[in-house]
């Protein structure tokens, strides 16, 4: 398909107490195999969705937190973390997975996949996109 | 232009659908192509053709199912979201063995990649939630 | 790339007003609809947030309401459906904060 767009799924929303996280990992999941130039903005309470160390044994539901460490292997390398949302959560870099991908174009170096980024650089971001997604 | 259309909760519980499908009616209106109607999550309930709203309300799946009618609609109810909250179709019957269906008519069960289709073969995707 | 900026909560219960109004760019439209709608009331926590940017209201979420048109924030315009869709139509893309 010659017709590549920008797409950007853009997460707001904590994991497990509602299922809007999970779904839309899967739509990203899913999505990768049709190509697109993917990038992906974690902003508001979505920023919780990446925090290490979640064990969701005591509550019956899977933890789907591993599949964010696999999404370099589908080429979703652009993940955006507001730096803003963040802060006012009093989270650091240090409290979220360390997410990488390996860059065939230079002899597989391991990169990371997150880029901390304030409000009004997101928002240019955004503008360049093409398609939003919002779950 | 072209339009995909996100319904991201059910009927009644939410007005996602109710504004989702007015828009869709007024973008048909003007002249406008609707190349999808995709529902996710708890949207996928817009689509059980056993719902029984009282007499003075509307009818959110029914209407739905009138508006795919009259335009040749394409309504597509996401298969994993389906099968987690049990909204089923002839095929899905017989691969997991249920022993009833109830989807509407002018509704299909298919997969993800359907929403990912819209977004890459559509004008604009405009998406109804929470 | 202009976008239109959905939302659809009241700013009394949710974030997702001041999210959207920190994501908007010159150029950018705003559509309140459902109870986004509230947000456009003068003399409400929001209405200072929203002047002076490029807002629009859905009018049969407003009357579905009880707002009268007199008690929207000065420059919030009232748009149908149609007017929807045409919001939809004249910028690049959309984005639904919900």
């Amino acid at each position: 398909m010659s017709n590549i767009k920008k797409f950007m799924y853009v997460n707001r929303r904590a994991p497990y107490g509602t299922i809007y996280a999970w779904e839309s990992l899967e739509v990203v999941l899913i999505g990768a195999a049709f190509e697109q130039d993917v990038s992906l903005a974690f902003i508001d309470d979505g920023v919780y969705q990446l925090v290490k160390g979640q064990d969701t044994a005591g509550i019956g539901m899977k933890n789907f937190s591993p599949t964010y460490a696999a999404l370099g292997d589908y080429e979703v390398t652009k993940i955006y973390v507001e730096k803003e949302s963040l802060e006012e959560r009093g989270l650091t870099l240090d409290d979220l997975q360390h997410l990488v991908w390996e860059d065939e174009d230079d002899d597989w170096a391991e990169k990371d996949s997150i880029r901390l980024v304030s409000c009004a650089e997101l928002a240019q971001v955004f503008a360049e996109q093409e398609v939003m997604f919002n779950f | 232009m072209n339009l995909t259309i996100q319904v991201n909760e059910g009927p009644y519980q939410h007005q996602a659908s109710d504004s989702a499908y007015f828009f869709t009616k007024a973008a048909l209106e003007k002249g406008h192509e609707i190349f999808r109607v995709f529902f996710y999550h708890d949207g996928v309930n817009n689509g059980t053709r056993l719902t029984t709203p009282p007499q003075d309300d509307r009818n959110v799946v029914k209407r739905w199912s009138e508006l795919a009618a009259e335009h040749d609609l394409d309504l597509v109810i996401c298969v994993a979201a389906a099968q987690r909250r049990g909204i089923v179709d002839d095929g899905e019957a017989e691969r997991n063995k249920k022993d009833a269906t109830n989807i509407a008519p002018g509704f299909r069960i298919s997969g993800l990649g359907q929403l990912v289709e819209g977004g890459i073969q559509s004008d604009r995707l405009v998406v109804f939630g929470d | 790339m202009s976008i239109l900026h959905l939302v659809n909560k009241s700013p009394y219960e949710r974030d997702s007003l001041d999210t959207a109004v920190d994501y908007m760019l010159d150029g950018d439209t705003m559509l309140l609809i459902e109870d986004g709608v509230y947000a456009a009331m003068s003399g409400g926590k929001a209405a200072s947030k929203i002047s002076g940017m490029k807002v629009s209201v859905l009018g049969p979420d407003l009357a579905a309401r009880g707002i009268s048109e007199e008690k929207l924030v000065d420059g919030v315009t009232v748009v149908d459906y149609a007017g929807f869709v045409d919001l939809v139509e004249s910028n690049d893309k959309v984005q639904s904060w919900l």
